[in-house]
């Protein structure tokens, strides 16, 4: 396959996410201009200009109407997907670190960094159909975990809330009351930082990276760890085909050292690891630099990589890819 | 992307060519000329040629490009296609470049080169069996594990410092190279530093491996072509077919790797002088062997 190489961003990627229909690519980067590319030949449809600090995570409705975003200037915006235009800017004391749009758009769960004397939250916001009404209020407020919470996606039917970060502990949180349901225990979860967490299409179960050189695929309800995948190299990124029974899990060497060693030795390639029997099927290279942000399209056709190089790499399987047998 | 509907392409092989008489009056001929493609698509070249007899004649070729339909889109991405650009995307004009397609072929590499499987209980049969007895006979250069494996299949060959340049030295003095407290006060690179992981440093040595030139290609071949020529003879790790960038065009030559030096050796022997697309093909070892 030939990758289709998109140079929009200035700094290093940090997230990338796909819509719904898997037409349109949204990319972040730690410069300030969130992005939107068409997802099929690559051409960039326009920047979202507001923020002013590292934009960290991303998500958008399900109609593609609605984009949000989360930064390191203690915002989280509202944008209108089409003209790019600020819809609503919701303010915190701390840089937000993650985004995430429930089932049916109605809330969206914002993670906060610690920051001074402040600790890490998860914030639950209602958003409004219309604008106009959009008030800046948490309808919850979760409190509790040491560091810096780096994921916090809804679990099934918006009943729970999953985070997992800096503690290496992921939590199963009631989105209603906020009690702390369930804990990953010492013996099978995570050793270092999660940096990472993806839920499967249909929501069963969801896989988390962690600097730990591992990523780990649990079930969603139970909190039961189902699978483990082991690499050389810690794990900033990880995806989940849509479509086979693929994992891929995107990292590299911690970018301070990078210049002293062949990019070759970084491993910054993009891992395909089978979900079942947890054996690598193969890796795509191409980034000069770790690998922070990884999407599958929701097709399972095509899949982008964002890297500390400043590029996205947007990659349309090969007919050889579908026919793997390990 | 776009399909051309014109009359099929008749390949002309070079040596169908009849022999100019050398006279090449072409200079002569107005020069061509292209019209389109217009809103239906329609695109149409005009050329000037001597016939046979040597009169000039009028070629006119018309062409229709057509977009081929996605029926997959959505109504509602087929509608966000039109959408206008916003933001800085909106000054963006067509020179911009900040959306590329890479000049490399990139592939999914397996860990497991799809040969090896069926090889390994293959390569214990015949000649390894004799030397299993012996087992000194079989010595790897880079763990420097006895009676398990050569040099050329170490699992842990991409960990090894380069040793291409140094193999007749004594292990000793390799030892005492690699370690840094023998050398004292010389400059380590950080990747060679005790503690580092050594993994980076074999990048020559990689690309030399295995790999085999291929000139004489013709100009259509490209590397998915030069891999499904290959394959058949084992595992390929790599395959690159050289493009000069300002024309796009193939220079005519290329390499691949392959995973297994016998493989490599199997596919000079029976490629090399293969003709391929009208050409005939020379493969040979990329860099030259004093063995």
């Amino acid at each position: 396959m030939r990758p289709i190489l998109m140079k929009g961003h200035e700094r290093p990627l940090t997230f990338l996410k796909y819509n719904n229909d898997g037409d349109l690519l949204f990319s972040c980067a730690k410069d300030h201009n969130p992005t939107v590319w068409f997802a099929d030949n690559g051409e960039r449809l326009g920047t979202y200009r507001g923020h002013n600090g590292a934009v960290w995570c991303c998500d958008v409705s399900r109609d593609s109407g609605r984009l949000i975003t989360g930064s390191a200037d203690q915002t989280v915006k509202l944008w209108n997907v089409q003209t790019g235009q600020q819809l609503f800017t919701f303010n915190f004391d701390s840089p937000a670190r993650s985004v995430d749009f429930s089932v049916g758009d109605k809330l969206a769960v914002i993670t906060s960094d610690p920051f001074m004397e402040l600790t890490s939250a998860i914030h639950v916001k209602r958003i409004a159909r219309d604008p106009a009404d959009q008030t800046a209020e948490s309808v919850l407020v979760l409190k509790g975990p040491q560091g810096r919470i780096n994921r916090a996606v809804w679990g099934p039917l918006n009943r729970t809330i999953i985070s997992g970060g800096e503690d290496a502990v992921i939590r199963i949180w009631d989105a209603e009351t906020g009690k702390l349901l369930q804990e990953s225990d010492k013996e099978s979860g995570h050793k270092k930082t999660i940096t990472s967490l993806v839920k499967s299409a249909d929501g069963s179960h969801f896989l988390s990276g962690s600097l730990d050189k591992s990523a780990r695929l649990w079930d969603t309800r139970t909190m039961t760890l189902i699978k483990t995948y082991v690499t050389e190299r810690p794990v900033n990124a990880v995806a989940m085909s849509p479509l086979l029974d693929h994992v891929v899990l995107g990292g590299g060497q911690d970018a301070s050292a990078v210049t002293t060693t062949d990019h070759r030795a970084g491993k910054f390639e993009a891992k395909f690891y089978d979900k079942i029997l947890q054996e690598e099927i193969g890796g795509v290279k191409g980034h000069f630099g770790p690998i922070n942000a990884l999407a599958f399209n929701p097709d399972g056709k095509s899949f982008s990589s964002g890297g500390e190089d400043g590029y996205v790499r947007l990659h349309h399987f090969d007919q050889d890819y579908f026919n793997i047998k390990l | 992307m776009a399909l051309t509907n014109s009359r099929p392409a008749v390949k002309v092989l070079w040596g169908e060519l009849e022999e100019d008489d050398g006279e090449d009056l072409d200079f002569l001929l107005p020069p061509k000329q292209v019209i389109g493609p217009d809103q239906n698509g329609i695109k149409k070249v005009i050329e000037y040629k001597f016939n046979d007899e040597g009169n000039k004649v009028k070629i006119t070729t018309t062409t229709r490009t057509r977009k081929l339909a996605n029926a997959r889109l959505s109504k509602r991405a087929v509608e966000r296609r039109s959408w206008p650009k916003f933001g800085d995307a909106i000054h963006e004009d067509v020179g911009s470049r900040l959306t590329m397609v890479s000049t490399e072929e990139i592939l999914l590499e397996r860990p497991k080169p799809l040969g090896s499987k069926n090889e390994e209980p293959k390569a214990a049969g015949d000649p390894l069996a004799q030397f299993q007895k012996g087992a000194v006979l079989m010595v790897c250069r880079t763990c420097g594990k006895k009676g398990d494996h050569w040099t050329s299949r170490c699992p842990y060959k991409d960990l090894a410092a380069p040793s291409e340049g140094f193999v007749d030295k004594p292990p000793t003095s390799d030892a005492a190279a690699g370690a840094p407290g023998a050398a004292k006060g010389a400059y380590v690179p950080p990747g060679m530093r005790a503690g580092a992981e050594r993994t980076g440093s074999d990048m020559r040595r990689r690309n030399d491996e295995n790999s085999v030139r291929v000139t004489n290609l013709s100009e259509d071949t490209r590397e998915p072509d030069l891999l499904e020529l290959f394959r058949p003879f084992g595992a390929v790790s790599r395959v690159y077919v050289a493009i000069d960038q300002k024309t796009g065009m193939s220079r005519g030559f290329g390499f691949v790797n392959f995973v297994i030096r016998e493989d490599a050796q199997r596919a000079i022997n029976k490629l090399n002088g293969y003709g391929y697309d009208s050409l005939i093909l020379r493969v040979e070892w990329a860099t030259p062997r004093t063995t």
